[in-house]
């Protein structure tokens, strides 16, 4: 029992740590370009924009308002993509710090994580901004929006620490994973809606794609306007959750050995 | 009798020897199937035993890679022992390198809040000693300037005011003193000697034996891991230079 108090102490110890790593990291992100911190919210509207040039015509019967779908399909999925990616080598590029001071190792990718969150809250402006232009109905339930986040946080946090800790002792795996998100990339409904795919695709998608969970809760929440399912929200928290304990026990299984392999 | 601060008993780091570093599946498989899975292993530190009291100045001497740094890194908790045990009570404050968490593009400002954080220190405690620092370091009129147009004294300067700012119970210094010109190392002493008198204990690593004599009242003798001889620094150094002119 001592030691899961001990540990929970630790863990509030260095939230200071994090949240200055996270402000340092978008510090760095924007410094010294002349917009900073509006390219957050740019450069998603900018990839709509020429995403929905592209793909409108292909799927504009099947879906309504296409631009809000797309836009919120690739904030998701670029906050998983992109937090988990940094998290991966937040232990390697850190591998100095490591060596020098004791720092318990997982703040690295939780900090990756987190600062990916931040990114992604900020982008939901470029959402925001569509939805006015698209004149989109608003309702009371886009403010549940940070419930689906926070499932997709939880479950990066998770990915990101069991990615950290495997690419230590094998560095393919960085390559592995890049091959791996293209995959996961078009096996999610992102630009094109699920009917398009086979139905045995369909079924895989649904039940084994977490973030096809997350997209679809939020885009309910905002084009429908009305509360997703409720067996998917469970899952949504089911899949956070489960990735967070496999990603906190390979963590801890192997951090000791960090050291001896960074 | 004082207490012990820091109790090392048959202590022994494992290192992995660079050379059989297996980093990829492929090689991994490999060597799995050849049966070479083997991790190489080098002790860097072997059976060692020493027992450190409350207030006591240490320093550490041996030769280039004879285990002194590994010794300080298993005392601050960044390498874990493979046998034996390391029990230590009280604060520790490490300078096993100067700014380790310095990041370049970052402003000395908001490196001396983040080098603060890393050591373990609360926003508020930085908020609290900032202007010491930054009146110890000597750099009010470079705190906006990133930290990556600094020279190697001013960064060395730096983290050892984020460092020492404190009045830890267990000084940690490697070798930090090397850089910065005879003004800062002098100043760094007084500050190190003020802290020994403040009742700090000292684990201190250097090649200067002369350095090591005005600071320290004990030493320990180290050589490829062992233990060769601890007690009396004046002691322990005169046989230690005696050895390396045979």
């Amino acid at each position: 029992m001592n030691i899961w108090k001990l540990r929970i102490e630790t863990f509030f110890h260095y939230i200071d740590l994090i949240k200055e790593l996270v402000s340092k990291d978008l510090k760095l992100k924007y410094r010294r370009s002349v917009l900073g911190y509006l390219w957050s919210i740019l450069n998603p509207l900018l990839i709509m924009i020429i995403m929905t040039m592209v793909f409108s015509r292909m799927f504009d019967r099947n879906i309504e308002n296409y631009a809000v779908y797309l836009l919120i399909g690739r904030t998701i999925f670029e906050f998983v993509n992109n937090s988990t990616s940094q998290a991966m080598i937040s232990i390697r590029t850190n591998y100095a710090l490591i060596k020098k001071v004791y720092i318990p190792k997982y703040v690295f990718p939780l900090a990756k994580i987190t600062s990916g969150m931040v990114d992604c809250v900020f982008s939901l402006g470029a959402l925001l901004i569509v939805m006015i232009f698209t004149k989109t109905p608003v309702s009371p339930y886009l403010l549940l929006f940070p419930f689906v986040v926070l499932q997709a946080y939880i479950f990066s946090c998770g990915l990101g620490m069991f990615l950290g800790q495997a690419v230590v002792f094998f560095r393919d795996i960085q390559y592995i994973y890049k091959a791996f998100t293209t995959a996961w990339m078009y096996l999610t409904p992102i630009f094109y809606p699920l009917e398009q795919l086979p139905e045995k695709l369909q079924w895989v998608v649904v039940y084994l794609n977490p973030l096809y969970s997350y997209i679809t809760q939020f885009r309910v929440l905002v084009i429908d306007r009305a509360m997703p399912e409720t067996w998917m929200i469970v899952s949504g928290f089911v899949w956070a959750i489960v990735m967070l304990l496999f990603g906190m026990i390979t963590f801890k299984r192997s951090q000791d050995r960090f050291i001896l392999y960074i | 009798m004082a207490d012990n601060i820091i109790e090392i008993n048959d202590l022994t780091i494992r290192f992995n020897l660079a050379s059989e570093k297996i980093d990829n599946i492929k090689e991994y498989f490999i060597k799995l199937i050849k049966r070479q899975l083997l991790f190489q292993e080098f002790l860097a530190i072997d059976d060692f035993s020493l027992n450190i009291k409350r207030g006591e100045s240490w320093a550490l001497v041996g030769v280039n890679g004879s285990g002194k740094s590994t010794l300080l890194k298993a005392i601050s908790g960044i390498m874990k022992p493979y046998k034996g045990t390391i029990k230590v009570n009280g604060t520790i404050a490490p300078m096993i390198e100067l700014g380790a968490g310095f990041d370049a593009n970052l402003t000395a400002r908001e490196n001396i809040y983040l080098n603060g954080l890393i050591l373990g220190h609360s926003k508020k405690f930085m908020e609290e000693h900032f202007d010491s620092i930054v009146e110890f370091a000597e750099i009010e009129k470079f705190l906006d300037s990133p930290i990556k147009n600094f020279s190697s004294g001013m960064k060395a300067r730096l983290g050892f005011a984020v460092a020492t700012m404190v009045n830890p119970d267990i000084l940690i210094c490697d070798e930090v003193l090397a850089v910065g010109d005879a003004k800062f190392k002098k100043k760094c002493q007084e500050r190190m000697k003020e802290m020994l008198s403040g009742g700090t204990t000292l684990i201190f690593v250097s090649h200067n034996i002369d350095q090591v004599k005005e600071l320290c009242d004990h030493a320990a003798w180290i050589e490829k891991g062992h233990l060769i001889q601890a007690g009396e620094v004046n002691e322990v150094c005169d046989a230690y230079t005696k050895s390396l002119n045979l």
